[in-house]
């Protein structure tokens, strides 16, 4: 990071820090600490650098696609496509859920101690190093593997290492978030703990329960054989074990989304939290039921018996119960506060949101994606109908509407208020039109690109591929014509990208200094209280545990015993 | 924990919306015997070649299987041995395939025939193929730099 970037927004968060101090001791708490509030920031650019990055790529991906559009100076298309994945999947999620969740402990629980401080500084250099050994390596050319580097594809031993020191950096700092929350309980015991640090607690279990899957597989499996240390690897096992993370990621991405949806978003129009406990029960569910289902993705594979995909397909559909509280607990709080402000009739009330506020509009949209991105989900994990669509460039529309739109957006929505709130500056009018402005680029961008992705997935053509005509074939000829919409609908978003980072800048550098809020709600004052079992982690932990030893013990084990001849490395790029 | 009137309803329905779901879906996987592929038979993927039905990719007509046509697939970057698979319309085809070197795909576009190809696995699919016409097939896991260019065809073909 650039040191100059860094001293001008620490003096610009210390000025107003000292205007914090002369009010009370009630705004320490609504303001997030100054120091706190430049590791947010750290992680924020970095992620930031990531979204321009593989944004970038993303566009290239979408014009050599299209069939009319050569990568230069034997770039290849693949290259391009790793840099996309792991820029954008892994690195830009990654850092901003670290961003917001830092500055969300630090404003609901209180400032972090030094100590956890120290964690949150280690856990972000490690990351960001990562980042760098990875990111080389890519851009060598020597991993280009895409970004779930499946075996017996070898990328240089640099890459697999960077990506270790990613995870491990990511552990290291979600401890330091989770022992703010951990000290907030044992200062103020009895007492249901504070919503937002919760879920923040709730995501990092998940995330670290969720990465012993994918950090044995590299420690174990990847790093030793790119190395030659050993000559061959079991491919089904690093599959599985890459799954039973890979799922669990998707989530990681949505949970901090989910934050902003259940606390934020119910402030920002004036209206409270529907219900403290049920925001907590859906969480507690999404943690149990991330981990073992991870083989819904390998439904096609050989090797695993189908039963045992059968119970994973069913773990894997319990999360529709709390994405429905969820959708619930969402609009039964706009309509209440849309008749509060005297909205009438059955939908009258949805006329009284404010629609002209990007912290409501944005992330509103995302919600609004949300839904048609959940049906596909369903057909995607259905244990038959998986064969029609699996691989096919349908499950890449799929996680465009779910995580680069409803969580995507959520996040830019967020940027509105918690960069400012960060830097110590404000939204201006003109930013906030042009964050409206910037989502619906986005949307009708990602209706255009993901509406053609469906469909010519559904007409059989392959994800993850450059630009073919596959010999002339009658049935490759008409999806070239969707690959066209999806180059007009990705040329879009790469726009929108520029269009919020231009608005990011903007709330960095050079907005009017000030204090913008972050929001948070208060729970509805008629909802009942907590019940404390919500809050017993260790009993969230055993059932976690004991769903994964379930679900994964026997096809494991059934996958090592049955082992054939492992797989010596190809490098085919 | 309170619940309100309407969620129970929006999660009674919804809940049991799921429990149909997965009936059906369990009904036509366990009794039905519609599963995805999941064949468990493992190979040395470096002598393929040698090895039983392998070492003769093709269609073979069949006779006392449940199927009546085998259809053996070697697959490696990056294309599919044999390039042409030829069955007659309405035969009940068991296609077998396995892979090599990394791992590939084995995608009958716009079709339901659709799996992974792994290096150590044998990967096993019947079906029924019920409409004539010439079906592309298409490498679906990236390979390679010529993920791309790797294909070959199924011909569905009025009996001779």
């Amino acid at each position: 990071m650039s040191q100059a970037l860094a001293n001008k927004s620490k003096a610009a968060v210390n000025k107003q820090n000292i205007v914090g101090k002369v009010s009370n001791k009630v705004n320490d708490l609504m303001q997030v600490n100054r120091k706190d509030s430049k590791i947010a920031m750290a992680h924020i650019y970095v992620a930031m650098i990531a979204l321009l990055l593989g944004g970038t790529a993303g566009l290239l991906q979408v014009l050599v696609r299209s069939g009319e559009f050569k990568l230069p100076w034997g770039i290849g298309y693949y290259q391009v496509l790793t840099v996309h994945g792991v820029l954008l999947g892994l690195i830009l999620t990654t850092f901003f859920i670290y961003g917001f969740q830092i500055a969300a402990v630090s404003r609901t629980s209180g400032a972090l101690s030094a100590k956890q401080r120290l964690l949150c500084w280690i856990g972000f250099w490690t990351m960001t190093t990562g980042t760098a050994m990875a990111s080389a390596m890519v851009l060598l050319n020597e991993a280009s593997v895409l970004y779930t580097f499946y075996a017996p594809l070898q990328a240089h031993w640099i890459f697999y290492l960077g990506l270790t020191l990613v995870v491990v950096g990511s552990w290291i700092g979600g401890l330091g978030q989770a022992l703010r929350w951990m000290q907030w309980r044992k200062e103020n015991k009895g007492q249901t703990s504070p919503l937002l640090s919760f879920m923040v607690v709730c995501n990092n279990l998940m995330w670290f329960v969720a990465t012993i899957g994918v950090a044995s597989e590299v420690l174990f499996q990847l790093l030793p054989w790119s190395l030659g240390l050993v000559e061959r690897v079991d491919i089904l096992l690093s599959r599985t074990l890459f799954w039973s993370f890979g799922h669990a990621l998707v989530y990681f991405w949505l949970l901090p989304a989910y934050m902003i949806w259940y606390v934020v978003v119910p402030k920002v129009i004036g209206g409270k939290i529907f219900s403290d406990a049920l925001s907590r029960l859906s969480f507690i569910m999404f943690v149990l039921f991330s981990v073992p289902v991870g083989l819904h993705h390998q439904l096609t594979e050989p090797g695993v018996d189908g039963s045992w995909k059968f119970l994973q397909v069913i773990l894997t559909m319990m999360v529709v119960i709390p994405s429905l509280l969820t959708a619930f607990s969402l609009f039964a709080t706009f309509e209440i506060r849309g008749r509060a402000l005297g909205g009438k009739g059955v939908f009258g009330w949805l006329k009284q949101l404010p629609w002209g506020d990007a912290r409501f509009f944005v992330p509103f949209l995302g919600m609004l994606v949300f839904i048609p991105g959940g049906a596909g989900g369903i057909v995607n994990a259905s244990y038959q109908m998986n064969q029609l669509i699996h691989n096919t460039i349908w499950v890449t529309g799929h996680f465009h509407l779910t995580v680069a739109t409803a969580v995507v957006l959520t996040f830019f929505g967020a940027c509105y208020w918690l960069v400012p709130h960060l830097t110590g500056r404000t939204l201006t009018k003109e930013m906030n039109r042009l964050g409206i402005i910037q989502a619906i680029v986005w949307v009708v961008g990602m209706g255009i690109m993901s509406s053609a992705m469906h469909v010519a997935g559904l007409l059989g053509a392959p994800r993850r591929s450059a630009f073919s005509d596959y010999g002339g074939a009658d049935i490759a000829s008409t999806w070239v014509s969707y690959q066209i919409a999806q180059a007009v609908g990705g040329t879009l978003l790469f726009i929108g990208i520029l269009l919020f980072l231009y608005i990011f800048v903007k709330l960095c550098w050079f907005a009017p200094k000030g204090q913008e809020e972050f929001p948070i709600a208060e729970v509805a004052p008629n909802a009942e209280k907590t019940p404390a079992i919500l809050e017993n982690f260790k009993l969230w932990i055993v059932i976690l545990v004991a769903l994964v030893l379930i679900a994964y013990s026997f096809p494991i084990f059934d996958i090592i015993s049955n082992a054939p001849l492992g797989s010596k490395g190809y490098k085919l790029w | 924990m309170h619940l309100h009137k309407y969620e129970k309803y929006w999660l009674a329905f919804g809940v049991g919306s799921l429990i149909v779901f997965l009936l059906i879906t369990g009904i036509m996987a366990f009794h039905n015997g519609s599963h995805p592929p999941s064949a468990k038979n493992t190979i040395n993927y470096e002598k393929v070649d040698e090895i039983a039905p392998f070492n003769n990719p093709g269609v073979h007509k069949v006779e006392g299987k449940d199927w009546d046509y085998e259809a053996v697939v070697v697959a490696s970057a990056f294309y599919y041995d044999p390039p042409i698979l030829e069955v007659p319309v309405g035969a009940k085809v068991k296609f077998i395939a396995t892979s090599k070197d990394v791992v590939h795909g084995f995608e009958v576009a716009g079709t339901n025939i659709n799996m992974m190809l792994e290096p150590g696995y044998i990967s096993e699919y019947v079906t029924t193929v019920d409409k004539v016409g010439e079906y592309l097939i298409v490498c679906n896991e990236y390979c390679g730099v010529g993920h791309a260019q790797m294909h070959s065809m199924l011909k569905v073909v009025e009996p001779k």
